[in-house]
């Protein structure tokens, strides 16, 4: 009778465990075969995104002046939450990129434009990544990714040892001189949570930035990137920017 | 903020070659990054090096089992203190042990840090010193170090055979679990570099297995000049057997180090990705000098060259003590390049891979030169203490290096 119900049990245990294994497996297979994961602002709302449309930059610079202001970074050149490269490619291949002072104070003139085959002006800043490389490796929890999906460093926790800024590929984190902690754009959490918009937003004069919830279907920054085709910054990373670009060149790194 | 760190970057900024992005002007890691791995490597590769003799019975190096256990442990007392120094809040640290997100493979420090030297390195050092211990807190002509024998015993004080005997196990079952926590404190070093996607130059899976080889030659380089430094102060002759014998081993960590760094290079030239111009503007350039001449000619291919030739040609004593000296102190030298080269050289290009930021190093301040010179003396203060309260050298009388 031992012998029996050991017996039992085993093949009990056994035919469970089997059936608990294929069931995973066939879940598994099926998701397989979609490929298609639900963005997580199908689930929570709001969820804030951002775009730019490059064709309207015109480098005016003064999105990262207003940031500088709005977010108290320092004015030295090094510090930058956002920043706006210029791009000029010549005819013969040749291509310049910079971004004195991050665009604030305009850009000396280029030395030969008869030579250019096309220029255009790329603002950079957070990508708001969903896989955020720098959460990912904050050995504290200082930088985290808010409900909303913005990623934030909790100043007042960080410890200062700027792994994080030597993780994120975009190079939109700086290590504040004052502070001594890492610092980063927060696509103006304080404004956003305000029903602003962020201030590199609100004073752009052409309309190339915006931001809004990506939860909404009527937004802004839904519409735009429905109607357009966008692409994101070193997409093989892996670490989906929610940060989209209209009008992008193969150049823009 | 900072009247001397805004002129530093200024400075750096008009040396920008290229294009780079604006917060890559600012170097995030300094030198003290730099002794970090250097030291930890040194701890993992001087506890390699004792585990032979306590678990593969390798009686030759047993005149160095104990040195390379202290050395071990005056490495690795310091090796938190770059990672402290450079933290923009030290008072924060331990932060990094109450909150560690479970994500991060630098949370993981603490812990990895902790175990290895709490459970294994302190633990194997009593049980080895524990008989000498109780001896000395007996015989020692000293009252005071006569007390602090005393503590030292932690009131363990049967040396019974049977008990010596318990110790001896328990040593033996510690140092199995000690060579692969010493193979995870230094692997985990490396991947906290290999592990960074963003940063081409250290986003590899070899860079633990390197860091881990590369570990071992520093270590054993380190000890084995020790041992000819202590024995020549002590006025004792050094067990040619005994140098042959690590000869071998520092032969062998060198021929793998190197070789897997020769592999990662062939497979980034060969694949010659996106960020392969870059890497190769920077090896020909700002690394030219401490890469390909210091890391590899002078710091791997020389002493692969002088070791090889002592093991397989067998020249006279004294050429062979010159020449494993000669080897220990060039790679020395090498690995702590190969180290430099790895975290200046991740920071140097932008991850615009358009251009190239350079570094300036400051004499004083927290994370100036000096700072890195008294963390790079330390250990060796730590260790003479050591020397002078456990002297690891063999009972008088008895020649040193003798065999079991």
């Amino acid at each position: 009778m031992r012998t029996l119900s050991r017996r039992l049990f085993l093949k009990v245990s056994a035919s469970a465990a089997a059936t608990l294994a294929l069931s995973k497996l066939s879940t598994a297979l099926a998701w397989a075969e979609g490929f298609y994961r639900e963005p997580p602002w199908k689930r929570k709302k709001p969820y804030w995104g951002f775009g730019v449309d490059i064709e309207k930059c015109i480098g005016c610079g003064r999105c990262a002046d207003a940031c500088k202001t709005e977010n108290d970074v320092p004015r030295e050149p090094f510090f930058f939450r956002t920043w706006v490269e210029r791009y000029a490619v010549y005819k013969d291949g040749q291509v310049d990129v910079d971004s004195p002072n991050g665009g604030i104070d305009g850009y000396p003139a280029l030395q030969d434009p008869s030579a250019l085959a096309k220029s255009f002006f790329v603002p950079k800043l957070c990508n708001g990544c969903e896989n955020s490389p720098c959460v990912q490796v904050c050995p504290v929890g200082a930088t985290f990714k808010t409900e909303d999906g913005v990623v934030l460093v909790d100043k007042e926790y960080c410890i200062g040892c700027r792994y994080c800024i030597q993780a994120c590929p975009y190079g939109t984190r700086y290590f504040h001189p004052v502070l001594k902690v890492a610092d980063k754009c927060s696509m103006c959490y304080h404004r956003l949570k305000r029903g602003l918009d962020t201030a590199c937003v609100e004073v752009c004069p052409t309309g190339a930035r915006l931001c809004g919830d990506l939860s909404d279907p009527g937004s802004g920054i839904s519409k735009f990137r429905e109607n357009n085709k966008v692409q994101a910054l070193k997409v093989h990373m892996g670490t989906e920017p929610k940060l989209v670009y209209k009008g992008m060149d193969k150049e823009v790194r | 903020m900072d009247a001397s760190l805004s002129h530093a970057l200024h400075e750096v900024l008009g040396k920008v070659v290229g294009f780079i992005y604006p917060n890559e002007i600012e170097l995030q890691w300094s030198i003290l990054i730099v002794l970090y791995p250097y030291i930890t490597g040194l701890v993992a590769g001087a506890f390699i090096l004792a585990s032979l003799e306590r678990v593969f019975n390798v009686a030759a190096v047993k005149p160095t089992y104990r040195l390379a256990l202290l050395t071990a442990l005056a490495f690795l007392i310091v090796a938190p203190l770059p990672l402290n120094l450079h933290l923009g809040h030290p008072e924060r640290a331990f932060n990094i042990l109450f909150t560690p997100n479970p994500s991060s493979a630098m949370a993981m420090f603490g812990f990895v840090y902790l175990w290895y030297l709490m459970a294994v390195l302190l633990l194997e050092v009593w049980l080895d010193y524990r008989k000498d211990i109780v001896g000395w807190s007996k015989s020692d002509p000293n009252p005071v170090k006569r007390f602090l024998y005393r503590i030292g015993s932690f009131g363990v004080d049967n040396v019974s055979p049977r008990s010596l005997e318990i110790d001896d196990k328990l040593g033996r079952a510690i140092t199995l679990i000690g060579l692969p926590s010493a193979v995870l404190l230094h692997g985990y070093v490396g991947f906290i570099f290999g592990s960074i996607k963003a940063n081409p130059w250290w986003s590899t899976p070899l860079m633990p297995v390197i860091f881990l080889f590369s570990a071992m030659a520093s270590g054993i380089a380190a000890v084995l000049l020790l041992y000819m430094v202590t024995s020549a102060l002590r006025r004792r002759p050094v067990s040619m057997d005994c140098l042959d014998t690590i000869g071998k081993y520092f032969l062998t960590a060198l021929i793998l180090a190197f070789s897997l760094e020769m592999l990662e290079t062939l497979q980034k030239t060969y694949e010659a990705e996106e960020h392969f111009d870059i890497l190769s503007l920077m090896v020909e350039g700002r690394l030219y000098v401490s890469m390909v001449l210091v890391q590899v000619v002078l710091g791997a291919l020389t002493p692969m060259a002088l070791l090889s030739w002592a093991l397989a040609l067998r020249p006279s004593e004294g050429v062979r003590k010159a020449f494993y000296a000669a080897s220990a102190v060039l790679s020395l030298i090498g690995i702590f390049a190969m180290r430099w080269n790895v975290v200046m050289g991740g920071q140097l290009f932008s991850k615009s891979l358009r251009g190239f930021t350079t570094f300036k190093i400051e004499l004083v301040g927290r994370e100036g030169l000096l700072a890195a010179g008294v963390v790079l003396l330390l250990p060796f203060l730590i260790l003479a203490v050591l020397l002078y309260f456990l002297p690891p050298w063999e009972p008088e009388g008895s020649p040193a290096g003798s065999k079991d």
